[in-house]
């Protein structure tokens, strides 16, 4: 297990560098260049850059210190915030993005797990059919659709919640949480439906029915280990898209995150920032898809055997 | 074959239900999934004839009237600036579909080449093509999408060539997996045994069984373009005015929502009821393809 | 009074499509340490009858329309569900087909074994985990289980076919039933293994006093085990006698066809193989597979250096159980499988040398016929395209007489002409094979290799199969190499025969010969194992051992 892990962070590492040298490349073909100020920018600023890069350098010799940098887990200064670096706004958008992601993560995970389980246990009942057809709501209701309407219905017509903020007001991180979190519970619900509905008809789940097993037995032991595979296996590309969904909800919550800084950084073209945001992004979504995949390898007793023998 | 040989046969053999047949009876069955493709049809028609079928000139403005609620002269109400939304709405549902459509072609096209490739040769260069897709699956596509629109502009064309190529890696996957598992079937066996050639193989036994997949995989694809489309839209990465795009449009909305919400309401409602349509379509698709729900 | 008696008993399935009557008025009964088997082909309700009794059939569709079955004066069919798993286990146990599916693979053997146990739904006979740890790996041993203490915690599949069945006997008793009910335990098994299986069910029964219900599709398996046979057809009850009533004295016309259709004996059709003129000749083949997964040397000797000679005419039996490398050997005498060494000749042409492109008039030689008449068809071609295009590809019709060939294939092989429009999955097993036989014989070649041909068909169907086969080889003067596991088939259609393990021949003879005199030690257990259609020597065999 801990060599599979090993070697696919090995495997990581190749990974990595395609994606720093790609978007440094992209952002140095940037047309007119990434560095060309159009607005003013502090001298100190251009200095530290112009430092930073080697911009009078030839663009292997920038790209080589710059991924000695990287390496050293130093992004540089950022390009429109005069005087603070990239891995300070990193580390303070984390705080609040991680917070986010957890409980959208929770309520993903709680109501569609449970969802999918009710649904594939009642197959063609009013128990199926009633959440599967919220839950197709939820996949056509995108969050920057969900998360304006849930401002109108419960921030302004109702004013039972703030209508922005993350930790400053109780409650102001309800809707936030609820907004990034429906799309990914409706998307687990039909993926656990679907492995529960697969497991449920294995010759397996008869012998334990035979056995004198109670339904309660036969669903949390023996058919859920199996049937949530696929859940598990969704864990790591659903984190991913949940960074992405970070940049929508945080921008329209108004939540100092990565994801609105992200953006920000996109709109003002604050071109370090997202090199270095990038990479970052690119490092944790590797890191969680292999952790996703590990427990989804761990919970298989045949692949955990093969995973011990092989790799 | 003359025609009266043939009228003379039809009267002695039964005629056969194709699998094509059999899942078209299915799905002629399922009301939802009927009901999405004629949604489906509606907006492709809508989208073809909206210059001569909206009620208002694209950009027609009427500053003096500004934004005003659902009304008979206005179905859906104008914005800040008196433009009338359904025309807005129609002409913004062109360039949706258009990206969903054009994005999804890319995506089929890279997505089967690809895979049936992989599948079909095999051994090394299955697994060097397929390990390329798995690393590609790691990457964080999403962030990539928005750096190209940072860096190169929000350019339409680029627009489709990024969410293509996103989308085309499960097409592969799922073309290769088909195409292995056909490489393996016996009437695939026998049919080499017989000394058929290769291409004949491919074109009258692999192809007609991967199409099913394809078929359902990419009408599933369309939501999902559409998805990212509006998504990038939306944070104001995407389409570009003057163009317009049901995402804009309901970033729009979100601005004014406080004040005027149908700006906000009927593009969203637009947008979803389209997801809803498509998604429907391509579940009532698969459960018709699906040889397992098949009548035997 | 019986331990169980089932009354007018009638299951209807109810789909879009309509009803269909999957058991229709049934009654048996079953005394105390008694063994009925059921028999009847895939269709006749047999299993349906057996799942209704611990209610394990999915409702809907499904639905109990009449009937009643008292187990011990209470009706199974009619208690509630808490009932219904206090019964299970404690009082009836079941035994699936296919061990391979019926064990949970996420969970180890042992914490399977004592669930029965651990959540016994009579809460006073529930069992402490270590107490029924114990219990389990005494009931191991005592189904042969070796080093069961260690095996206790290990996984479904680091277990062989035949142990998982045995793991499954064990569960089946571990909470002591009164009844057990085995739906064709050993069907999914080696012929060694199934003797090995059969021979630990009577033993555990005669032990323990338990009344059995068996399962079958096959007489033959049910001839030494069975006090009373039932013989089932489409939902209804055929005829139900002691075992020697059913074997010696029926009357029953469906019970004669299927006891008709029990290949037995020798081949009844002449041997007209020519001597020393071989059509193929194999030379020290070898066939490895790559494979990383499972070996540490990183490939499979799936043939490994197997020379053997089938001259003109003649009908060679290939047997061998499972991983035995018979179907590998016999798709790269075909050039469908890869070869590592060695050759092959067909004729003078050593085929192996060939180009694809060179290879082409050959291939029309030889044909192969496959085993799964469900996979073996394109599902999108009707008949006539399916056996049209080797016709058209090889130019042995014009667009002018094809009609009329596609209709002489389909008369040679059985089908009436009427079906020729449809659909591979418009037809049942049986058709679809005659589909692919026809297809095979299309090209007029000179061999052909059946691989298991018969062994995914009713008995009824695969007599008329064999039939069907022997005729055509008459007809065509083909030559055939014919590989099964089914030694009663082989020895029913081949002229010699080719005993295969692990990649190499053990042994090779004239089939009469090999059967009265067998040299090897293998081949003599091989055909030690086959049930015999015939409850008393299958007695005698028994005691004898």
């Amino acid at each position: 297990m801990w060599r599979f892990a090993l070697n696919r962070l090995l495997q990581a590492i190749p990974v990595l560098l395609i994606v720093i040298s790609a978007t440094f490349m992209l952002v140095h073909s940037a047309p007119g260049g990434p560095f060309s100020a159009e607005k003013s920018v502090p001298p100190e600023v251009i200095a530290a850059l112009e430092a930073q890069y080697n911009l009078d350098q030839p663009l292997w010799q920038q790209y080589i210190s710059y991924l000695g940098d990287v390496v050293q887990g130093d992004f540089g200064p950022s390009f429109k915030y005069s005087g603070r670096t990239v891995n300070e706004l990193i580390a303070a958008g984390i705080p609040a993005t991680a917070e986010l992601a957890f409980y959208a993560m929770m309520v993903a995970l709680i109501i569609g797990v449970s969802a999918g389980v009710a649904a594939a246990m009642r197959p063609n009942t009013m128990q199926d059919y009633v959440p599967m057809s919220a839950a197709m709501l939820g996949i056509c209701m995108p969050s920057f659709l969900l998360g304006p309407l849930l401002v109108l219905i419960f921030g302004i017509y109702l004013e039972w919640l703030p209508v922005s903020g993350w930790g400053d007001m109780p409650g102001d991180k309800i809707m936030p949480s609820i907004t990034l979190g429906t799309g990914y519970a409706a998307y687990i619900a039909r993926l656990s439906r679907g492995g529960m509905l697969e497991v449920l008809s294995q010759d397996y789940i008869r012998t334990a029915r035979a056995k004198g097993l109670s339904e309660r037995v036969i669903i949390f032991k023996h058919a859920m280990r199996g049937g949530l595979i696929p859940v598990v296996a969704f864990l790591g590309p659903a984190f991913a898209g949940l960074l992405g969904g970070s940049f929508v909800v945080e921008t329209i919550f108004q939540i100092p995150g990565l994801g609105r800084f992200y953006v920000q950084a996109a709109f003002n073209r604050d071109y370090t920032m997202i090199l270095g945001m990038t990479i970052f992004f690119a490092t944790l979504i590797i890191l969680f898809n292999l952790l996703s995949d590990m427990l989804a390898i761990w919970l298989d007793p045949k692949l955990r055997h093969q995973a011990r023998g092989n790799n | 074959m003359g025609l009266f040989k043939a009228s003379e046969q039809n009267q002695e053999q039964e005629q056969g239900t194709s699998l094509w047949k059999d899942a078209w009876i299915k799905l002629s069955k399922n009301y939802l999934a009927l009901f999405g493709l004629s949604i489906l049809g509606l907006l492709c028609l809508v989208s073809i004839l909206t210059p001569w079928i909206a009620p208002y000139g694209y950009e027609e403005q009427n500053l003096i009237l500004g934004a005003t609620p659902p009304s008979l002269a206005h179905w859906l109400g104008t914005d800040i600036f008196g433009r009338d939304m359904l025309t807005r709405i129609m002409y913004g549902g062109r360039v949706s579909l258009t990206v969903g459509f054009i994005a999804t072609a890319v995506a089929l096209i890279i997505g089967v080449l690809w895979g049936a490739i992989a599948g079909f040769v095999g051994g090394r260069v299955d697994a060097v093509m397929m390990r390329i897709v798995d690393i590609m699956y790691a990457l964080p596509f999403m962030i990539f999408i928005v750096l190209l629109m940072v860096v190169f502009g929000r350019n339409i064309l680029l627009l489709f060539l990024a969410i293509g190529a996103v989308e085309w890696l499960t097409m592969a996957r799922i073309v290769r997996s088909q195409v292995m598992s056909l490489r393996k079937q016996e009437f695939v066996e026998a049919a080499h045994s017989l000394g058929l050639s290769q291409w004949t193989i491919i074109r009258r036994h692999i192809i007609p069984n991967t199409l099913g997949p394809v078929i359902v995989y990419t009408t599933l694809t369309i939501p999902s373009v559409m998805l990212l489309e509006a998504f990038l839209s939306f944070l104001g990465l995407g389409i570009q005015p003057p163009q317009s795009s049901w995402g804009l449009l309901i970033n729009y909305g979100v601005e004014t929502m406080e004040e005027y919400p149908w700006l906000l309401i009927f593009p969203g409602v637009t947008l979803s009821l389209t997801l809803f349509a498509l998604n429907f379509l391509g579940d009532g698709l698969r459960d018709a393809l699906d040889p397992r729900t098949s009548k035997d | 009074m019986a331990l169980l008696e089932v009354n007018g008993l009638s299951i209807y399935f109810h789909s879009r499509n309509g009803v269909v009557k999957a058991v229709d008025d049934v009654s048996f009964t079953v005394d105390a340490g008694e063994t009925l088997a059921i028999v009847g082909e895939s269709g006749s309700g047999k299993s349906v009858t057996c799942y209704s009794l611990l209610d394990l059939l999915p409702k809907p569709p499904a639905k109990i329309e009449a009937g009643t079955a008292l187990f011990d004066g209470i009706d199974l069919l009619s208690c509630d569900a808490a009932q219904m798993r206090r019964f299970r286990s404690n009082d009836i146990a079941m035994i699936f087909q296919d061990p391979m599916t019926s064990l949970n693979p996420f969970i180890s053997i042992g914490e399977q074994l004592i669930e029965p146990l651990i959540y016994n739904e009579d809460k006073s006979a529930r069992l402490s985990r270590s107490d029924a740890r114990l219990r389990a790996i005494e009931l191991l041993d005592e189904v042969g289980i070796i080093d069961s203490e260690q095996r206790f915690d290990c996984f479904p599949h680091e277990f062989s076919g035949g142990m998982r069945q045995r793991v499954m006997i064990a569960m089946a008793l571990i909470n002591e039933p009164r009844l057990l009910i085995c739906d064709e335990p050993t069907t999914a098994l080696d012929v060694t293994i199934q003797a090995q299986i059969l021979a630990l069910i009577k033993t555990l029964q005669q032990k323990r006093d338990v009344a059995v219900i068996f399962i079958s599709h096959d007489l033959g398996v049910v001839a030494g085990i069975a006090d009373k046979i039932i013989v089932m057809c489409e939902g209804t009850v055929r005829e139900a006698n002691d075992a020697e009533g059913i074997f010696y004295r029926t009357e029953d016309d469906y019970t004669k066809k299927l006891l008709a259709a029990i290949p037995e004996g020798a081949k009844v059709m002449p041997n007209r193989a020519q001597v020393d003129n071989p059509l193929i000749k194999v030379q020290n083949l070898k066939t490895y597979f790559r494979d990383y997964s499972t070996t540490p040397a990183g490939h499979i000797k799936a043939v490994d250096g197997v020379s053997l000679e089938i001259q003109r005419g003649e009908i060679l039996g290939l047997v061998g159980e499972s991983g035995s490398g018979k179907s590998t050997l016999g798709r790269s005498i075909l050039q469908l499988a890869p070869i590592t060494a060695g050759s092959i000749h067909f004729d003078s042409i050593e085929l192996n040398k060939l180009s694809p492109a060179k290879l082409v008039p050959w291939r029309r030689k030889m044909q192969m016929i496959f085993q799964d008449p469900y996979a073996s068809l394109n599902p999108r071609m009707t008949v006539y395209q399916t056996l049209a295009e080797p016709l058209l590809y090889h130019s042995l019709a014009n667009a002018k007489n094809i009609d009329q060939q596609v209709q002489q294939l389909m008369d040679d092989v059985g089908l009436a002409r009427i079906n020729m429009r449809k659909y591979p999955h418009e037809f049942s097993g049986g058709q679809r094979q005659r589909i692919a036989i026809g297809r095979a014989i299309a090209t007029k070649p000179e061999l052909i290799i059946a691989d298991e041909p018969v062994s995914a068909l009713d008995v009824t169907i695969q007599a008329q199969i064999l039939d069907l086969i022997l005729n055509l080889v008459e007809k065509h003067n083909l030559t055939m190499m014919f590989i099964s596991h089914d030694l009663s088939v082989v020895r029913y259609i081949s002229d010699r025969v080719v005993v295969m393990n692990k990649g190499v021949i053990i042994e090779t003879g004239d089939t009469e010969a090999l059967w009265a005199d067998p040299q090897q030690q293998y081949t003599r257990d091989l055909l030690a194992a086959i049930p015999l259609a015939d409850p008393k020597s299958e007695r005698l065999r028994r005691l004898s051992r």
